[in-house]
């Protein structure tokens, strides 16, 4: 579905993607997981067109897209929910919601998004006319991911879900994520948190400094001592 | 307690706005009495202060669809505002062209000087783009103070003829005028309500939100400002032509930095990202240095007094932050139903 080959981005001048090399298969989790400054966000943000590649390819569903514009790349099924939840503050949880359906004009497909949306997250349906930026952190990101899948995307890409939520707020996002992955979106999961990560994924990458130095399947590498030394702590 | 205050006002306001009969009501009467206004004997002065408020109504209402619906502040908006003044009148008075010909003129080359602006700088954020305006003001008057074959330079433009319409010369003395602006700014206000109202105007605001997450819900953002730009600077160019004709005499200093730094108070005062405020801002600001006028020379002190008692109790402006409407859908998406299956 998605493949990324030898990636190259840079900040200025500094050298963030080394030739990253990533392949997504339609139906999985695959999990990029990698400490601060490894270049996760950047490989997720040259892939949407944010960030301009200076050499490598991404293809998606076998169309080169690289560095094509983000509204092309939303179009074509691929959406993005960045770090940080970053919701529009100032809009009600629903205004947040039909933003995410702002290139869609089918009527039906519009109203069964909504209806997806608020069945994975029923906290949102409670708090459609409440203002974003008064939502609590784990019902900001129920909300990001929420709008991400108004775009009805076929690859789901998430951004550090889990950040600076509490355990139980974790947990409950990566219940979550696996359902989303089960009614049929395939998703791209970045993260830090790499226990949890692997736990619900099929496959998993570890990149560091812009290069992905450990690829293979999710459960292998949880088991895996010299992943569990760097990523996993000694659990 | 300064806050109840202001929370009662703000309740009182939309408790008022739903009412529709109240509206419809309140809206007639100020219709009304808008109509009448040039012709029950008021001073002259006071039919003239009328004319500029309506010319900053459509003066603020152009800044506020870059600056209060999309984030986008300018402080060269004189800038267009000089060259639809400048095209207008030398057109009318080299080809003898109708005013309504020429200020339309006159507004387009205003948005083709917006487009040329946008194109370049829009992809600046936030303060860059503020500096890149101002010295585009700056640039705008420096260029017509120098061009002296095409705008006589420092000397400026006379007896610029007076619009004319159906061979009806339009002066302040028939109220021509006067009116002539104020159905300048109702097509102003239709239009821009329009805008803000369809899909590109909850784009812009999404904008204004969060660049970033509208580029990744596919919003094409840097079309959507710089096309929120062009229109802003039409505007602004329409009010232009407006005034040159209105006054009969442009020079250089006719549209300086002090005239954007008002136009931006207004939208500030009134409130960003609100038609209404864009109303009450510029009949308020238009008319406190004539009704301060006892004070002489100290009534810019209070007026600046003013600005900084508003920025520091009530930032959104006076009838900011409070005005909110439902986003449409595609037509005949029903949410309704949603909820309740849901």
């Amino acid at each position: 579905m998605l493949k990324i080959e030898n990636l190259h981005t840079y900040y200025g001048n500094i050298h963030a993607l080394k030739g990253i090399n990533l392949e997504v298969e339609q139906g999985e989790i695959v999990t990029l997981i990698g400490s601060n400054g490894a270049g996760k966000t950047t490989t997720l943000g040259t892939m949407t067109g944010l960030l301009k590649a200076t050499e490598g390819k991404v293809f998606y569903e076998g169309t080169d897209i690289t560095n094509r514009p983000p509204y092309e790349i939303v179009k074509m099924g691929m959406s993005l929910s960045p770090e940080g939840r970053e919701v529009f503050p100032q809009m009600s949880v629903e205004e947040n919601l039909k933003l995410g359906a702002f290139i869609r004009n089918d009527k039906e497909g519009i109203e069964e998004s909504f209806k997806r949306v608020y069945d994975l997250f029923p906290r949102l349906l409670e708090r459609k006319k409440q203002t974003a930026s008064t939502l609590s952190g784990g019902e900001q990101q129920m909300l990001a991911i929420g709008r991400s899948l108004m775009t009805s995307p076929k690859l789901l890409l998430l951004d550090e879900p889990s950040l600076g939520l509490s355990p139980n707020l974790v947990l409950l996002i990566f219940d979550l994520i696996k359902s989303i992955k089960e009614q049929g979106t395939t998703v791209l999961l970045v993260e830090q948190n790499a226990n949890m990560a692997l736990s619900i994924a099929d496959r998993g990458y570890v990149i560091e400094t812009g290069k992905v130095i450990i690829k293979g399947n999710a459960k292998d590498m949880l088991k895996d001592e010299n992943i569990k030394k760097a990523y996993l702590g000694s659990l | 307690m300064k806050n109840r205050l202001m929370e009662n006002v703000n309740n009182f306001i939309m408790l008022m706005e739903k009412k529709k009969s109240v509206k419809f009501s309140v809206y007639g009467a100020v219709f009304l009495v808008m109509l009448i206004i040039p012709k029950i004997g008021l001073p002259m002065f006071m039919v003239r202060i009328m004319t500029m408020i309506g010319m900053y109504v459509i003066l603020s209402m152009s800044l506020n669809l870059i600056t209060g619906y999309t984030g986008q502040v300018s402080i060269g908006h004189a800038g267009f505002c000089a060259i639809g003044a400048y095209t207008s009148a030398l057109i009318s008075l080299n080809f003898g062209t109708n005013f309504f010909i020429t200020a339309l003129l006159g507004a387009v080359v205003a948005g083709i000087f917006g487009l040329l602006l946008g194109l370049p700088t829009l992809r600046l954020s936030g303060t860059y783009l503020t500096i890149a305006t101002l010295g585009f003001g700056e640039v705008i008057r420096m260029v017509i103070l120098n061009w002296e074959s095409l705008t006589n330079g420092p000397l400026g433009i006379t007896k610029i003829p007076r619009p004319v319409f159906f061979g009806i010369e339009l002066t302040s003395l028939n109220g021509g005028l006067y009116y002539l602006v104020w159905i300048l700014v109702i097509i102003t206000t239709v239009v821009i309500y329009r805008i803000i109202r369809s899909k590109m105007g909850r784009a812009l605001m999404a904008i204004r939100e969060d660049e970033l997450v509208s580029k990744l819900m596919g919003i094409k953002t840097v079309n959507l400002k710089i096309y929120a730009f062009i229109i802003s600077a039409f505007f602004a160019g329409l009010a232009g032509s407006y005034y040159a004709h209105m006054i009969r005499y442009i020079d250089p200093n006719t549209f300086t930095f002090d005239t954007s730094i008002m136009i931006i108070s207004i939208v500030i005062f009134g409130g960003m990202g609100t038609i209404k405020g864009m109303f009450l801002g510029s009949a308020l600001l238009i008319s406190f240095p004539e009704v301060l006028r006892f004070l002489q020379e100290y009534r810019f002190v209070v007026f600046g007094l003013i600005l900084v008692l508003m920025i520091r109790f009530r930032p959104q402006g006076i009838l900011g932050g409070q005005s909110r409407r439902d986003y449409k859908m595609p037509k005949g998406v029903n949410l309704e139903k949603i909820m309740k299956e849901g």
